[in-house]
């Protein structure tokens, strides 16, 4: 531990030696390449065991470009924090380009920046980059609501009440997308399926959490999943409760080793790895990259002990569709008041803009997000 | 599912909770109580907590004894008291403002070391099955005891009777109520207090452990939600009665049951409120039960959070 | 200077009596700054880190470069402001720890009281009825705080810390319900205020006005508790609750205005957050500034010009955090450490006080 820590201060020191030297001799560094250094940014301690692990795990690929350094910041607020963070990455650290990880950081932080600093390129976490924004701010997302999906057609043919249990942090756009095609995916293969929701409030309070699994296993729920920061407490909740678990983020599968059926996670190495490639190119990152199983962007846990034969052949079934094209909604798919919200007959594209604005609940789902 | 269920499903949830969640509360709170008994107020306990949470996870982890992390939990606890209660005894030094100190370092401290064993699996403490009885598997789980509630309240129960019938318990009594007084029977005030507010963090440090090692049973940063803060409001209105302190985390966990239990019914609009409810509950208690016109029962008088 | 040497030797002696009395407020502090230092440097050199290049790092993020001080002041401006929240009321012997449920209240309020008026009113308009909705909000807030001290005897370290988490609470409900821009769904939030209405930075600075505001707030309030009679009444209730009743002090009205205007100080941060930074009300509030406000009053030792200072020293800390982060490969919580070090220490050289009488005597005497 300690010799890799003085190892990896000793590099930066060379690098950012490097980088000083590129900068005094004023060479473009986008177009070469040559002492980049990047700065990531993340909201939260880069070793929860979820979201921002995820990250910094698959970015530590950037690391392994010739020439490029890479400057790291966790637990940074989605504050006035963040844009002083960034600064002070561009103005004492060089950084030439910067990997902006939590939703909360675009509006008004990343956009403001951009503005202010038109030679430094800033890429984003969410699907939330359009045209009228600044050319050197841009997007990166993984469609994690299609793992789900194939979570919830895995879920459907596990559960024996037809009663799936959600543990939601807040009713944010993405949430709620991932708990509408957990259900579409569950009635794909049980028409009698519903899901029944429960939202902490916060991103991280493991008391409440388990606390809420519980709920739900009184409740009758016999498959549980979640999209919280940190899902190792309501998986190992779950398990000691003897129900099955979907995971969320990262592999939870050591810790259910009876219930485990598969997990949705996202696979931010195929673009930190895309963008490795790109800089060692010499060319320009996309303003705007976005996929789901299509491109390799998100993925299935390898199924546990939990996923009979009949689920896996199903959700793998399912997974292939998706990634052939297949639309996650397809009607007729109500809201929880009751409006229409694809036809019958019709259907929503799985990367309809529509979607990634999804601030309901689809007719199904136990609870409300007020 | 009919009106009767679904009030029955609420009750068992809250019933399950108040011993699922009222640990920490209750082992906190008896230590602060203990501390506040000898006069003195320690709010650096939630620091105390969650460096315990911390160290009994890592001990756990590394020994593969859950309750060898509880014991280590508690010495680190002891460690902090001990600071705390040297400090305090140095003239000027304000006892609140050292433990909010405290509070910032505990918790800074707990977060540095804690890092590695966020992710890794230790063992946890093994539950009592007390639920056989029945074929329900809510009530069945709801009465899987962790041994620590079942200590915390014989603990509880020892602390009432010693606090009347012992020598200590006078001692620590008439320390918190008169230091004059304790200075004329020979006391020596300043030991007692160091004391009292060193074992106050050993129980500290257990409640910590509870949270790592059995309920939610895992380390990671946002393990404690001021859990150890709110013990000090449960020991004002438990009116520094230790078996009031039992009864007092029980509705504090019950509460914090609530706001879960409802949603899974379906009751889930204005949810924020229902998760706000142990907060919301103990202030409107605070507000009711307390009153200016009279000195509080029970407090001691040489507290400062009463003077 | 020129009036020292050209005075009599009287006031020469008295002047430097006071001199000396006053040294006791900075070397004390010193010392305990220095000692906390070492007890750092220690835990660095244990974990093979460089304490000299952590000072260095701390320099150049914190205070280094003109980026840098404006990254420092930017951070300090809303302590100053939530320190007040502890400082004011603990002139009266209170402990308020709940300033960070007043900022949130106060930045909540201000962005409501302004979604009705974006349509129509002009920018100044607009961020005055704001200012003035923060700071009612805030103060409200922590002056129920007060009310129920002074009416029910409720301990107001506990009901400001419980009103914290209602506030959140609060603050939840209705950015996720009701007042829910329909156009953020990844961002619960409140109606924006729109560009135009926000408050800009200083001129010649990247740091928004409410620095500015907090300078001045501290200077007014300094004036307030130490040289008019509500200020000389709070330190007499504080001193002698008793003493303060005996002599027909209104010591409920002391303790509810002392909350209230703390309040509004904390409540003018949240105003600052909302109309210079995140421009409406979300959950990016709750950020810690009215916990790190508690450290910064009692390190100032509820003074409210010294706020101005620590507000920035702490400021600077936080601002180089990152880089120190950046350069030692050090986890976040590091900074964390420090702080709680320092705060131990620093209240804990209070026993000196008072200790040495190298402090009291003057030369001639």
């Amino acid at each position: 531990m300690t010799d890799f820590k003085l190892n990896r201060r000793a590099f930066l020191k060379t690098a950012a030696a490097g980088a000083a030297g590129a900068g005094a001799l004023g060479l473009p560094t986008m177009a070469s390449a040559a002492g980049l250094t990047i700065g990531i940014v993340y909201v939260g301690p880069r070793d929860d065991f979820g979201w921002n692990q995820a990250h910094a795990e698959a970015a530590k690929v950037l690391k392994g470009v010739p020439d490029v350094t890479v400057v790291e910041e966790e637990n940074v607020p989605e504050t006035v924090a963040v844009a002083k963070s960034m600064e002070s990455m561009i103005n004492l650290d060089d950084a030439k380009m910067i990997f902006a990880t939590s939703f909360g950081y675009y509006k008004p932080f990343v956009l403001d920046l951009a503005g202010k600093y038109g030679d430094v390129q800033f890429r984003h976490a969410a699907p939330l980059w359009t045209d009228e924004d600044p050319k050197n701010a841009g997007s990166y997302f993984g469609y994690l609501d299609q793992a789900h999906y194939v979570d919830g057609v895995a879920a459907g043919l596990s559960t024996t009440s037809n009663r799936l249990g959600f543990v939601a942090a807040k009713p944010i756009g993405t949430v709620l997308r991932n708990i509408n095609s957990f259900l579409l995916g569950a009635k794909k293969v049980n028409p009698d399926a519903e899901v029944q929701v429960i939202f902490t409030g916060e991103w991280s309070l493991p008391v409440r959490e388990a606390e809420a699994t519980n709920a739900l296993v009184n409740a009758n729920c016999d498959v549980i999943t979640c999209h919280v920061d940190s899902p190792k407490v309501v998986i190992e909740t779950a398990e000691a409760r003897g129900v099955k678990t979907c995971g969320h983020n990262a592999s939870q599968a050591p810790l259910a080793p009876k219930g485990f059926i598969t997990g949705a996670e996202y696979k931010w190495s195929t673009i930190y790895t895309q963008y490795a490639a790109d800089l060692a190119a010499g060319k320009t990152l996309p303003n705007f990259i976005g996929a789901g199983f299509d491109k390799d962007f998100v993925q299935n846990t390898p199924y546990g002990a939990g996923a009979s034969a009949e689920a896996i052949a199903a959700a793998d079934a399912a997974r292939a569709e998706v990634k052939a094209g297949k639309p996650i909604f397809t009607g007729p798919i109500l809201k929880q008041d009751g409006s229409v919200l694809v036809g019958a007959g019709a259907s929503l594209d799985n990367y309809d803009p529509m979607l990634d604005r999804t601030d309901f609940l689809i007719e199904g789902v136990i609870g409300s997000i007020t | 599912m009919g009106d009767e269920g679904t009030l029955a499903t609420v009750l068992l949830a809250m019933f399950a909770g108040a011993i699922r969640v009222s640990t920490p509360f209750l082992f906190v709170s008896l230590g602060e109580c203990l501390t506040e008994k000898a006069g003195r107020i320690n709010l650096g306990l939630e620091g105390t907590l969650v460096f315990g949470a911390m160290t009994g996870y890592a001990l756990s982890l590394h020994t593969g004894s859950p309750w060898l992390g509880v014991l280590a939990a508690g010495l680190v606890g002891c460690v902090f008291g001990a600071i705390h209660g040297y400090l305090c005894k140095l003239p000027k030094v304000n006892d609140i403002a050292i433990g909010i100190a405290l509070m910032l370092f505990g918790t800074g401290a707990a977060f540095f070391f804690g890092k590695p064993y966020i992710q890794p699996q230790a063992a946890r403490l093994p539950s009592i099955p007390l639920g056989g009885w029945s074929d329900n598997p809510a009530v069945q789980q709801a009465l899987e005891i962790n041994p620590l509630f079942i200590i915390g309240f014989f603990l509880a129960v020892a602390m009432w009777w010693a606090f009347r019938n012992t020598r200590w318990g006078l001692v620590v009594r008439t320390t918190g109520d008169s230091t004059p007084a304790a200075v004329a029977l020979g006391i020596d005030v300043d030991r007692v207090r160091l004391l009292a507010t060193t074992v106050g963090g050993f129980f500290a440090g257990v409640g910590g452990s509870f949270l790592s090692l059995s309920y939610p049973g895992s380390w990671s940063e946002g393990l404690s939600s001021g859990q150890g803060l709110m013990a000090v409001a449960l020991v004002i209105f438990a009116r520094w009665n230790p078996l009031a302190c039992f009864g007092a985390a029980i509705l504090f966990g019950a509460a914090g049951a609530l706001g879960p239990a409802l949603q899974s019914v379906g009751i889930s609009e204005g949810y924020h409120f229902f998760n706000a409810a142990p907060y919301i509950l103990t202030l409107a208690i605070l507000v009711v039960a307390v009153s200016p016109k009279r000195a509080l029962r029970g407090a001691p008088s040489e507290l400062s959070i009463t003077k | 200077m020129a009036e020292l040497t050209q005075a009599g030797p009287q006031v020469r002696t008295e002047l430097a009596d006071r001199a000396r009395r006053s040294s006791e407020y900075v070397l004390v502090p010193a010392v305990a700054v220095l000692v906390s230092a070492i007890l750092f440097s220690v835990f660095l050199l244990f974990l093979g880190k460089s304490p000299a290049q952590f000072v260095e790092l701390l320099w150049k993020g914190g205070f280094g470069s003109w980026f840098s001080l404006q990254n420092t002041l930017v951070r300090a401006s809303p302590f100053m402001l939530t320190a007040l929240c502890v400082a004011i009321p603990a002139r009266l012997g209170m402990v308020v720890i709940g300033g960070e449920g007043a900022l949130i209240m106060g930045g909540f309020g201000a962005a409501v009281i302004a979604i009705p008026m974006v349509s129509w009113a002009p920018a100044p308009v607009i961020l005055a009825a704001m200012a003035m909705a923060g700071m009612l909000a805030g103060g409200i807030w922590i002056g129920i705080v007060g009310a129920v001290r002074h009416y029910r005897g409720v301990n107001e370290t506990i009901s400001s810390l419980l009103l914290f988490y209602i506030a959140v609470s609060v603050l939840n409900f209705f950015v996720e319900g009701v007042l829910r821009d329909p156009s953020d769904p990844n961002k619960p939030s409140t109606m924006p205020i729109g560009r135009e209405n926000m408050i800009g930075p200083m001129p010649a600075t990247d740091v928004h006005w409410g620095l500015a505001a907090g300078i001045v707030v501290c200077v007014l309030l300094y004036f307030l508790m130490n040289r008019t009679t509500f200020g000389f009444a709070a330190r007499v209730t504080g001193g002698n609750l008793r003493a303060a009743q005996a002599q027909g002090l209104p010591v409920g009205r002391l303790v509810m205005v002392s909350c209230f205007i703390g309040g509004a100080a904390a409540g003018l941060a949240g105003f600052f957050e909302v109309a210079a930074i995140h421009g409406k009300a979300n959950a990016s509030l709750i950020a810690g500034y009215g916990f790190t406000g508690i450290l910064v009053s009692f390190l100032a030792r509820h003074n409210p010009l010294v706020i101005i200072p620590i507000a920035i020293f702490l400021g600077g800390i936080d601002a180089s955090g990152g880089l120190i982060q950046r350069r030692m490969d050090l986890p976040d919580a590091t900074v964390l450490v420090l702080q709680g070090l320092m705060f131990v220490v620093l209240l804990a050289s209070e026993t000196f006080y008072g200790r040495y009488s190298f402090f009291r005597k003057s030369e001639g005497t």
